[in-house]
Formats: structure tokens, C-alpha cells, sequence
């Protein structure tokens, strides 16, 4: 092909090996979450062995799930979303390839790291600084190849998916570059440039900001473009979409300090952070009422169609975690569920429940057109999947519910005397029979992940990977 | 001028930049605009 016809095609390449790795790494993942949530219930399950220990299996959990699935997906979504929505091919192409094998790279690195024991210590950045400065470079590429498409596009307006996705890759370079900063003394060693209260902080401004910017951000993105193209409805109110938008913006970077409420970070930060993340409820639940309203006049369509069915328990696990979250940042309730598993089913039920489900729905849509086929290999498959993970989702959280507040009421529970009224290994006993009950939620969640690889690969093998035109009238344009 | 003044300056600057970008998104005069700009996604495809 001449230079000129391949401008009439979109470059789906690395589309499809990030969205086959997302499912993979999904699997993989969450088989991760599995193990440690069987070790939690079974100590046994450590085997006594450093490698296989929950304290360093854990972080491989949540980098895959977060890092590895969730950006994967993320990847895929974003380079099919702004070549439509700009209808041009995508700049920089051999760019976009490299952070395909630059991003698996790196998790590679993290899967070989992490259980070796070489972290630096932060929740959700534990990768040593040779990985870090990796991730860097591919962050790098994904921004020139992704806003260079923003610059090429053939459509005036940058349509709000693109903000969303905008947003997450300048946030996320400057959290990575701020949070990680290390002075390295040796190859997989070093130590945080920044000491005590101060590191904390930096650390939940970091950790707060992945979930509003990686976790939330990216994914109203993915959720702007396919729950309009699945429900077939434009978006309920695109002014919404814009005032939302620049809500979140003005908001999350203040919200992080709810994460150490009753630390030895000043007070005032505290309340700041409580504050702020009270209003985060309003611009959180805009997103969540705007994708629930796209569907207003196409109910109907839940009925025999389980992939909105996945986009709709998304929005709704979104808009339940949003409200939980601010209510868990106050102070005084913040005094009974911290440092128990009621923060840990939050998690989830933003996770699970909003991040897996939207990005479940987004590549069963994305799947069969990437491949030239019109519907995935079974239709039955994604029923199933759909059933298994929300009521895996359902289990997952109702047991850590219990077993949070269960804890944190035994926790401070005290004798007329002045005296604790349970001995830690009491609460410990009680947690016990709702740590089986989150595993069970938790294999059933995967292995819902299990069937969609299956019909992920049937799917890739009924179809073929063909070029997909830009429309005509566009290219005009 | 100390840092405490610019900090005051650029929150209230960031509250008033973001209650202007509402004022803005709720004139009627963006309507129509913005049904097109919603339409993107739905147009463009050959299914």
C-alpha cells in the first residue's frame, strides 16, 4: 500500500495485543487475589517460603490487577477511542507499538521483582527505580502517541472520552515522577526522597490520585464512548459531561489526606482532606447519573443484552463507592473502619465492581470489531461471566462489610474498668468464616475471568484481524 | 507577597476559573454544539 491508502486506515495493532493481554492479565491477576485471600484464611497457604509469602504476593496482586489488567485495558481503550472520535490513524504508529512491548515489559519486571522481595515500600509504587524509569519512558511515548492523534484529528471537538483519557496520562506522569523519587544506592535498592509525615502525605496524594485519575478518570473515558455505542444513545447531557469533568480535575488532589486521618500528619491537612472529599461525592456522582441516564428510553435492551448489563452494574458500583468513600473519609466513621476490611471491601466494590465490569463490557464490545466479526463467539459465555462475577462481586464485599465493622466495633469495645473487652486474636477469630466467604466471591469473580479469556481466544480465532477504514466523508473533511 | 498569599490566589482563581467553565457549559447558546459533540461517538462507523 501506498502511503497515501495506508492514511485511510486506522492502525489497530497494538489495540489488539493490549486487549487480548488485558483479559490475560486479568486472569492472572486475580488468580493472585485468590491465592492471598486463601492464605489470609489458610496461613498454611504462605508454605513457609519468602517468595510465596502474603507480604510479597500481595503487591503482585494489586500491580497486576491495577497496573496490568487495568492499564492494558486502559491502552487499548484509549487508542481505539480517540482514532474514532478523531477519525484519523493514530501518530507516531511504531511509537505505539513499542509501548505495547515496553508496558509488558515492565510488568514482566514487576512479576520477577516483586516476589524476589525488591520494592520500595509504597502501596501501589512498590517497583524498584530501574522499573520506574522504564515505566517513564513508556509513559512518555503513550502521551506523544496520544496527544499527537489529538493534534492530527479531522473532527473540530475533542469529544469528552478524550478529556477523560487526557487527563489520566498527565496526572499519572506527574504522580509517578513525584511519588517515586528516590535516591538509589545500588541496582533494585533505594531509598524515598522524602522523610516521615511529609512522605506519607506524598504518598496518599499519590495513592488517592491513582484511584481518581488511573481508576476513575480513564475509566469514565472508556465509559463515555462504549456505553453510548452499546446502548446505541448519544450521551445524556454532554454539559454535564464538561462540568463533571473539571469537578474531578479541581477536587481529587485534595482528598488524599482522608488516608491518614489520626496520623501524625497536622490536623487541619486532615480536615482539609475530609472536607474535599465530601464534595468529591457531587462531580463523582455527575459521571455516574449521566451514564445511567444514557440509557433512558433503552431499558429494554438489559433484557437481552449482557454487555450494557455489565456497562449498567458498573455505573451502579461506581455511584455505591463514590458515596461510600466520602462517607468513609469522615473523621468519626473513619475511626471505626480504618485499618479494617471494610476499607478493603470499598476497594473492591470500586474495583471489582466498577473498574472490572466497565472494562469487561468495553472488550466485549471492542473484541469481536478488532477482529472484523460483529458479536463475540458466545453470547452464552458472557451471560455466564456477567452472572458469576456479580454475584462473586456481591459475596466479595457483603463479607468484608460484615467483617470490617464486626472487627472495628470489637477493636473498641471496652470494660467499665477501662480495660480492651477482646484480645486482638478474638476480632482476629471473628474475621475468620468471612475471609472464606471472600475467597469463595473472589474465585467465582475469576472464574467468570476464565471464561471470557476462552471466548476472548475463540473469538480471535472464528475472525481475522483486518485493517478498518476511516470513514470517507471525514477524511474529506 | 509570601507563599501563603499565592496560595490564596490560585484557590480562589481555580474556584472562580471552575465556576466559570459551569456558567459557560449551561449557556444556551452551546446547545446545539454540544448534541453535535455528543453525536461523535455514533457517527462514523460502517456497520
Amino acid at each position: 500500500m501506498s502511503n497515501n491508502q495506508v492514511e485511510m486506515f486506522y492502525d489497530d495493532w497494538a489495540i489488539r495485543k493490549f486487549a487480548v493481554m488485558a483479559v490475560v492479565w486479568g486472569v492472572v491477576g486475580m488468580l493472585m487475589g485468590v491465592i492471598i485471600a486463601a492464605q489470609l484464611a489458610f496461613p498454611e497457604l504462605n508454605l513457609g517460603l519468602p517468595w510465596t509469602s502474603f507480604g510479597r504476593l500481595r503487591p503482585l496482586h494489586t500491580n497486576a490487577v491495577i497496573f496490568a489488567f487495568g492499564g492494558s485495558a486502559l491502552f487499548a481503550t484509549s487508542y481505539y477511542v480517540v482514532q474514532r472520535t478523531s477519525q484519523v490513524r493514530l501518530a507516531f504508529p511504531l511509537l505505539a507499538r513499542y509501548t505495547f512491548w515496553g508496558y509488558q515489559a515492565v510488568i514482566v519486571l514487576a512479576a520477577i521483582t516483586l516476589p524476589l522481595g525488591y520494592t520500595q515500600g509504597k502501596e501501589y509504587a512498590e517497583l524498584e527505580w530501574p522499573i520506574d524509569l522504564l515505566l517513564l519512558v513508556v509513559w512518555v511515548m503513550y502521551a506523544l502517541v496520544f496527544f499527537g492523534t489529538i493534534a492530527n484529528r479531522k473532527i473540530k471537538h475533542i469529544y469528552v472520552a478524550n478529556w477523560f483519557y487526557a487527563a489520566f496520562i498527565i496526572v499519572v506522569a506527574l504522580l509517578h515522577i513525584v511519588n517515586s523519587a528516590a535516591i538509589p544506592s545500588e541496582w533494585f535498592r533505594s531509598y524515598s526522597a522524602y522523610s516521615g509525615a511529609q512522605d506519607a502525605m506524598i504518598q496518599w496524594w499519590y495513592g488517592h490520585n491513582a484511584v481518581g485519575f488511573f481508576l476513575t478518570a480513564a475509566f469514565l473515558g472508556m465509559m463515555y464512548y462504549f456505553v453510548p455505542k452499546q446502548a446505541q444513545r448519544p450521551v445524556y447531557s454532554y454539559r454535564l459531561s464538561i462540568v463533571h469533568f473539571w469537578g474531578l480535575i479541581f477536587t481529587y488532589m485534595w482528598a488524599g489526606s482522608h488516608h491518614l486521618h489520626y496520623t501524625a500528619l497536622p490536623d487541619w491537612t486532615q480536615s482539609v482532606g475530609m472536607v474535599l472529599s465530601l464534595i468529591l461525592l457531587a462531580p463523582s456522582w455527575g459521571g455516574m447519573i449521566n451514564g445511567m441516564m444514557t440509557m433512558s428510553g433503552a431499558w429494554h435492551k438489559l433484557r437481552d443484552d449482557p454487555i450494557l448489563r455489565f456497562m449498567i452494574v458498573s455505573l451502579s458500583f461506581y455511584g455505591m463507592s463514590t458515596f461510600e468513600g466520602p462517607m468513609m473519609a469522615i473523621k468519626t466513621v473513619n475511626a471505626l473502619s480504618h485499618y479494617t476490611d471494610w476499607t478493603v471491601g470499598h476497594v473492591h466494590s470500586g474495583a471489582l465492581g466498577w473498574v472490572g465490569f466497565v472494562s469487561m463490557g468495553s472488550l466485549y464490545f471492542l473484541t469481536p470489531r478488532l477482529w472484523g466479526l460483529k458479536q463475540m463467539y458466545s453470547k452464552k459465555a458472557i451471560e455466564l461471566h456477567f452472572w458469576l462475577a456479580t454475584i462473586g462481586v456481591v459475596l466479595y464485599i457483603s463479607a468484608m462489610w460484615i467483617s470490617g465493622v464486626t472487627a472495628g466495633l470489637m477493636w473498641r469495645a471496652i470494660n467499665e474498668d477501662g480495660t480492651l473487652t477482646y484480645t486482638f486474636v478474638e476480632s482476629v477469630k471473628a474475621m475468620h468464616p468471612f475471609y472464606v466467604i471472600r475467597m469463595i466471591g473472589g474465585l467465582m469473580y475469576v472464574s467468570g475471568m476464565i471464561i471470557m479469556l476462552w471466548n476472548v481466544i475463540k473469538t480471535v480465532q472464528m475472525g481475522q484481524a483486518t485493517p478498518a477504514k476511516i470513514p470517507a466523508a471525514a477524511a474529506h473533511a | 507577597m509570601d507563599i501563603t498569599d499565592l496560595r490564596i490566589i490560585s484557590t480562589v482563581a481555580a474556584l472562580i476559573t471552575f465556576v466559570g467553565i459551569w456558567v459557560w457549559a449551561w449557556l444556551g447558546r452551546n446547545k446545539k454544539d454540544f448534541e453535535e459533540a455528543a453525536r461523535l461517538p455514533l457517527e462514523g462507523d460502517e456497520e
